[in-house]
């Protein structure tokens, strides 16, 4: 009897989502926990923080350097254009089909990211893209003699802002959605501006959602290697890309240092994901 | 005063897309001197290294969306069904992907199934092609759970349960007859969307060595001129097909719902 009662007790319902369970665990916990095991550990086993402090060498501080850069500037930019574009669709005044589009072409170009982005930047921009041939024979401004390089930091921005302003509309426009117009009216009642209605009323409301927002898309360029990859030729000195030559050829003489390396990676993009959940939940006590 | 910068901020978007866009097309076409040709397709076309890449990561897209739903499914059903109290774990998780680069992601397949591990999947093609479908079900996770999250939050699940357990169906019977039917356009824009981010995927196909379409792009990324234009134009198609579908299965749901 009393068997049965703890038999009966015992949390069978987990059962169902064990299959589940295992999955996560085999292929995205423990591959996860294995490189950040690995990075506090030296070669006969024991504790160290020594691959810590190997990171800080010149060439890695600055891939990582470089890759927070690249990855701030195209997600500040992403996040002020894509805002923009979001803000014209929902409030603008704009034709109501033109919003439909605008989501579709976004939900469609940023999944267009990784290799074939590069073609088509390459194919634009090259030597013999179609806007630098453009801009020779129309208006006789030869790009590559003004300094130009696809290659360079504002350049590989420029590329990755192409997937970060659709994700910024996407991300974006339910937030405005969510602004009320009883808000709007209760500010123009009492006597607002419109500047001022915008100022101490939306923005604030907004605030969360656009830091939050900012934070993903930084993860999401730092995180991204394939555009970069196919633009340079792993040639540039990103962090992705180290840690990418790391895997296939051991390039930094310690695979223990490449294990670090992966986990300083899994730190930045850990805390932008964290800054992202914590304002989305900010943002939800307004936005219901 | 609005409405002007309101055009002013599409016009930007506009330009900022459509260049690249009409980039890639003008360049793909411009294979033969002097006019505009398909030639750059149809050297793509004939090339036996692409039609062998691409069937590879269609048929790992294919795997990779059956595995997913037959993991995401009967999951997300159970959870919603008898353990409401685990759903916010169950976010957790399925956001990991998001988080955890996938460079680093794979780095740990590497170590972890090597051939001197406990479970040496890259010992074998087959292991490796498994853990490759693995890999990307896991990027296509936090997709796929979302859409079939949202699909079964819209219907009664346990009414429906009920009324089949009832008539005597067993579990499986109540999966695949009661509850796929009724999320099955969830499940379809889960679908065509993991298809979309499996197809041009490189850096798990790369470091798992596998001969998949995006390590060929990259290829010939480095040894063509016109070539890469047009697979982008192509790959561009494609992931724009993915998204068409998604809306009309959204839009054919509609239809064919009952009013309540």
């Amino acid at each position: 009897m009393r068997s049965s009662r703890l038999w009966r007790a015992l949390p069978w319902n987990v059962l169902g989502v064990l299959p589940f369970l295992l999955f996560a665990l085999l292929f995205l916990l423990m591959p996860t926990a294995n490189i950040v095991a690995g990075a506090f550990v030296d070669d006969a086993g024991g504790f160290t923080l020594k691959n810590i402090f190997n990171l800080f060498t010149p060439e890695i501080i600055n891939a990582f350097w470089l890759s927070i850069r690249l990855s701030f500037a195209s997600a500040l930019i992403g996040c002020a254009l894509g805002f923009a574009i979001a803000l014209a669709v929902v409030l603008g005044g704009l034709p109501a089909w033109l919003r439909g589009i605008v989501m579709t072409f976004s939900g469609v170009t940023s999944n267009f990211a990784g290799v074939p982005l590069a073609f088509a930047y390459v194919a634009t921009l090259g030597r013999v893209g179609f806007v630098t041939l453009l801009l020779r024979d129309w208006f006789g401004v030869n790009i590559y003699a003004l300094g130009f390089n696809m290659i360079s930091f504002w350049g590989l921005v420029a590329a990755y802002v192409f997937f970060q302003i659709p994700l910024m509309v996407l991300i974006i426009t339910p937030a405005i959605d969510g602004l009320k117009r009883e808000w709007r009216e209760a500010a123009e009642v009492l006597g607002a501006t419109g500047g001022q209605y915008w100022r101490m009323v939306a923005l604030p409301v907004l605030g969360p959602s656009l830091l939050g927002t900012l934070a993903l898309l930084f993860a999401n360029a730092f995180g991204a290697v394939a555009t970069a990859i196919a633009l340079t030729g792993s040639l540039l000195s990103i962090a992705p890309i180290l840690l990418f030559n790391q895997i296939r050829g051991d390039v930094l003489q310690d695979p223990h240092l490449g294990y670090a390396l992966a986990f300083g990676m899994i730190v930045i993009t850990g805390i932008s994901n964290g800054v992202y959940v914590v304002m989305r939940t900010r943002a939800e006590r307004w936005i219901k | 005063m609005k409405r002007i910068l309101s055009w002013a901020a599409i016009a930007v978007g506009v330009v900022y897309f459509f260049l690249p866009l009409v980039g890639m097309l003008e360049f793909s076409l411009k294979m033969r001197r002097g006019e505009y040709s398909l030639d750059a397709y149809r050297s793509v076309m004939g090339d036996p290294q692409f039609q062998a890449t691409f069937g590879y990561s269609v048929v790992m897209a294919c795997l990779t969306i059956v595995f997913g739903v037959l993991v995401v499914v009967p999951t997300v059903f159970w959870v919603r069904l008898k353990l409401p109290r685990l759903r916010p774990f169950m976010e957790f998780i399925t956001l990991l992907p998001l988080v955890i680069p996938p460079i680093v992601i794979v780095f740990g397949y590497i170590r972890l199934f090597n051939t001197s591990s406990w479970l040496p999947l890259t010992g074998t093609t087959l292991g490796t092609d498994f853990l490759l479908m693995c890999g990307y079900a896991v990027l296509a996770l936090p997709y796929m759970y979302r859409a079939v999250d949202t699909g079964l939050a819209a219907i009664d699940l346990r009414t429906l349960t009920e009324a089949a357990q009832s008539l005597g169906a067993g579990w499986i019977t109540v999966l695949a007859k009661v509850i796929l039917p009724n999320v099955l356009v969830a499940v379809l824009s889960g679908a065509f969307l993991t298809f979309a981010i499996v197809i041009g995927e490189y850096v798990f196909a790369a470091l798992l060595d596998r001969p998949a379409f995006g390590p060929y792009l990259v290829w010939a990324g480095g040894n063509k001129a016109y070539e890469p234009a047009a697979l982008a134009v192509m790959t561009f198609a494609l992931t724009w097909a993915c998204m068409m579908l998604i809306q009309l299965a959204t839009k054919f749901s509609k239809h064919t719902r009952m009013p309540r």
